[in-house]
């Protein structure tokens, strides 16, 4: 892991009586990829206006570098801002947006050329110097916004939810494009998103929030392969969590069965959190299975197939690259390896978090 | 339903009559009288009597002191719109009608209010004196006029300001902090640029009622100070001048017609800057 | 806020409401002298409901500003309706027509409709203040009025046709209640309008008759009258009533459009 850059030690936030953040803390490398994943509310945007210098946390402090920022003033910051609205400055041209940090900074004016350019070569929006922003598209906005942001030479660059404003094409286009210009500046980059497909396909590091908690740090391989609790594993894609009680281990007591699977080290007869991913489970002869049920809707995704079947109480969500009668009876079979437990969670705040996102 | 459309269409002839009486004809009446003689014959001379320089004289007076008054309302309502976006909504909307009231208060006793205040036995420099400071003669002064300007117009300015600086999307001025500008430079460099189009507006609308003004000057200028207004007053109800009258009113219709294609201009530039 | 946007506030409040603290003291003030506190009285209150000539301005004030406001508000809804039928370019240049009075300077809407009226051969009066009134009052009335037509929703109506209602009971009740926060508005305003303005009635009253504001103007070039310090708190009292019945109606208002948009 490279050097340690940014570090928020017990951050606490509140708004009007209503606090949004707790007790908070959270490191950030160099060269770091992070995006704060969660629902909207959870302080993932607090956090990122705390560190671009747009709130003052209630208590606790921001290192930067090994130095205290939490009270400096934003435009003290080695730090900027790609905004959710873009917000490029609509009376000025392309260039002078770009410009407006680097004239601020009294530099030359030939430095400023040369950056102009160089800022709108990485973005792919060379000769557009002098195209009002008014008559951009939003994709293009968006790049003028990370090319002004980009000029300065900060150490980290924020964004905060500058996709969603875009269609679903435009989006994966950015998504590409920002892992791209990552690579080239090699510098970090903290982004904040409630679109868990948007965090797992460009971070290096993903932290899940709720409820101005965070729920788990981890790559997004671990996330979403190995979710600490239900909320994570309900948050990132499609998943099936089933309240089960751990017999012993490597066997689990789900819907009246008992199934064996590969954890262990929860205890005997502990209450648990049971997650099975819908492409995990497998799809058979009625007589085969563990459960035996019915499926009860077919409905085509274009790649899958999301098939719910009912079976032991429960409806199940499936998915399968292979069409099934509605109607039939069938089997479900689920291996070892794709059964994950997780702990029951022992706080109130905790249990609330989960709660709220049913 | 095509059929009561057509017939709902009728219901502006009502209007359409009304406003080519009330609104359009009356224009022509002052221009006609204004280039006209007391027989009724077309003429050129009121406008070349106009052109003398007692009249010149007080338009120019006239001209200045409104550009006094609308500087001094731009001066004060600016930081107070400022205030007020940063205040949370519900506040802000109370101390915005605890503004806006007195511009209810009819002007005329304010004004007079203001006489009271400012003569030279009045409340001001009473206060004065009871503070060991010598008295100031106020009335009759241009300042005095300033005041009552001021007071009169300032909420002019404050509307049309306060809507165009609280339309700014604060993540722009964020932005302009994030990318390096203190306070002041963000103010100078995005907050004032974009607010433009109201600080247009606001400034004609403090700009016409001032340099038309013949109350207040009247008032608190005691009749020694001439403004157009109290001019085209005057000739109109005690010199019975009518024609020279008109032809002053004229040169007022020149200049709201230039206030107005200001404002259409620049609202048109900055239509864009909203997104 | 800190302290200095604070100072600042405070600053200007003071400013906007000194002359209005100053007027209402005086009104209780037993000294003629303004600069003086003589003991409170109510002396002025008295003197003012003794005055004729007041009391005739006052009523002046009212039939007219109640005439002018009911004329202006009907004129302005039937035009507003028909605006609703026709293209937008119409809309536009019936609109920028509508707002010459609003734009143009009191003193020349003033002049020019002395000029008018006497050239039609018309003896200035009530009758035309009463005109003049309406003229200044109309763009009031239309913008209240407009924006609430505009946003009405012509399926509503359509539908009460449907329903087997004529056309002007589909429109009384359907349409209508719709407006009514609108007209109310526009008809307080109007009065509001009417009852503050000085300049348009003092080039159109001609002599004999006067309204509040040309009494109060005339009184003040002949000396102080300690009485409108009473008539200005009345004023004030009467100001703060409407502009809280203004407000509470655009409260009606809002409340209505936002369950609508709900809806």
């Amino acid at each position: 892991m490279e050097k340690e850059l940014l570090r928020l030690e017990h951050i606490r936030k509140s708004f009007d009586d209503r606090v949004i953040i707790e007790d908070l803390d959270l490191t950030i490398h160099e060269n770091e990829f992070v995006t704060l994943l969660g629902p909207s509310g959870c302080g993932k945007t607090t956090i990122l206006r705390m560190i671009g210098g747009f709130a003052t946390p209630d208590r606790g402090r921001i290192l930067f570098d090994g130095a205290d920022i939490t009270d400096l003033p934003p435009e003290k910051r080695q730090v900027n801002t790609v905004f959710q609205k873009y917000s490029l400055f609509s009376h000025m041209d392309v260039a002078e947006n770009i410009a407006f940090g680097l004239r601020l900074k009294k530099k030359s004016r030939s430095y400023i050329r040369d950056k102009i350019q160089y800022a709108l070569k990485l973005v792919g929006l060379e000769g557009y110097e002098h195209a009002r922003v008014q008559e951009l598209s939003g994709g293009q906005q968006q790049r003028i916004a990370i090319a002004r942001a980009v000029v300065n030479e900060p150490k980290v660059l924020l964004f905060d939810e500058p996709l969603s404003a875009l269609d679903l094409k435009m989006r994966q286009n950015m998504q590409r494009e920002l892992v791209k210009i990552k690579r080239e500046l090699g510098i970090t980059f903290v982004f904040v998103t409630h679109d868990q497909e948007e965090a797992l396909s460009m971070s290096d590091t993903v932290v899940v929030m709720n409820q101005g908690w965070i729920q788990q740090i981890g790559t997004p391989e671990s996330v979403y392969n190995e979710p600490e609790n239900a909320f994570v594993a309900d948050f990132i894609g499609d998943s099936n969590i089933i309240p089960g009680t751990m017999v012993h281990d490597r066997l689990v007591h789900l819907l009246g069965k008992d199934i064996p699977c590969i954890n262990e080290g929860f205890g005997e007869n502990v209450p648990v959190d049971v997650q099975i991913r819908p492409e995990d489970i497998t799809i058979c002869a009625p007589e085969d299975g563990q459960y035996r049920g019915q499926i009860t809707q077919v409905v085509f995704k274009g790649t899958v197939y999301d098939i719910t079947i009912e079976a032991g109480g429960f409806s199940w969500l499936v998915q399968t690259i292979t069409g099934h009668e509605k109607g039939a009876e069938v089997g479900i079979q689920l291996a070892p390896s794709n059964i994950v437990i997780m702990a029951k969670p022992e706080s109130e705040d905790e249990e609330a978090a989960g709660d709220a996102e049913e | 339903m095509q059929k009561n459309k057509s017939l709902a269409r009728l219901f502006v002839v009502p209007f359409g009559l009304w406003a080519t009486i009330f609104i359009v004809l009356p224009l022509f009446f002052v221009l006609y009288s204004g280039l006209s003689d007391g027989a009724g014959h077309l003429t050129l001379a009121n406008l070349s009597e106009i052109a003398a320089w007692e009249y010149a004289k007080s338009l120019l007076l006239s001209i200045g002191l409104a550009l006094l008054s609308t500087a001094v309302c731009l001066a004060l309502a600016y930081p107070l719109v400022l205030i007020l976006r940063r205040v949370r909504y519900g506040r802000g909307a109370w101390i915005f009608v605890l503004f806006l009231l007195p511009l209810w208060m009819n002007s005329l006793l304010t004004t007079m209010a203001w006489q009271t205040i400012l003569e030279t036995h009045g409340v001001l420099n009473t206060l004065l004196t009871a503070l060991g400071f010598s008295p100031v003669a106020w009335i009759n002064t241009p300042a005095a006029i300033v005041i009552g300007m001021v007071y009169n117009f300032l909420p002019y300015m404050v509307l049309p300001l306060y809507v165009s600086v609280t339309r700014i999307d604060p993540s722009v001025i964020d932005a302009a902090r994030d990318l390096g500008a203190s306070f002041w430079q963000a103010l100078r460099r995005v907050i004032l640029p974009l607010s433009m189009p109201g600080i247009v507006s606001g400034c004609t609308m403090v700009f016409i009622p001032a340099l038309t003004t013949f109350v207040i000057s009247a008032l608190l200028g005691g009749n020694k100070i001439m403004l157009i207004g109290n001019i085209i007053e005057q000739e109109f109800t005690a010199a019975y001048d009518w024609q020279i009258g008109s032809a002053l009113s004229m040169v007022l219709m020149v200049f709201i017609l230039l206030n107005l294609l200001l404002e259409v201009f620049s609202d048109s530039e900055g239509k864009g800057a909203r997104q | 806020m800190n302290k200095k946007s604070k100072g600042y506030l405070g600053l200007l409040v003071l400013f906007m409401y000194a002359p209005i603290f100053v007027l209402v003291a005086q009104s209780f003030n037993a000294s003629r002298y303004r600069g003086t506190w003589a003991g409170f009285t109510l002396d002025w209150y008295r003197e003012l409901f003794g005055s004729e000539s007041i009391l005739d301005a006052f009523w002046n004030t009212l039939s007219i500003g109640f005439t002018a406001a009911l004329l202006a508000t009907l004129l302005a809804l039937l035009t507003a309706l028909g605006m609703k039928c026709i293209s937008k370019k119409g809309q536009v240049m019936l609109r920028g027509l509508a707002n010459v009075p609003l734009l143009n300077a009191d003193i020349v809407t003033g002049i020019s409709l002395m000029l008018l009226f006497l050239g039609l051969g018309l003896r200035l009066g009530y009758d035309t203040i009463l005109l003049a009134h309406i003229v200044i009052c109309l763009p009031y009335a239309l913008l209240c009025i407009l924006p609430q037509v505009l946003a009405t929703d012509d399926v509503l109506y359509e539908a009460a046709l449907d329903l087997g209602a004529p056309p002007f009971t589909a429109f009384r009740k359907v349409v209508l209640p719709e407006l009514y926060p609108g007209i109310l508005s526009a008809f307080l305003l109007s009065f509001a309008m009417s009852a503050d303005d000085f300049i348009v009635t003092y080039f159109t009253k001609g002599a004999g008759i006067n309204t509040l504001t040309t009494e109060i103007y005339a009184e003040l070039k002949v000396g102080i009258h300690p009485e409108l310090y009473a008539l200005s708190t009345l004023f004030f009292v009467s100001v703060i009533v409407l502009v809280g019945l203004l407000a509470m109606n655009f409260r009606v208002l809002r409340a209505r459009t936002s369950k609508r948009r709900l809806a």
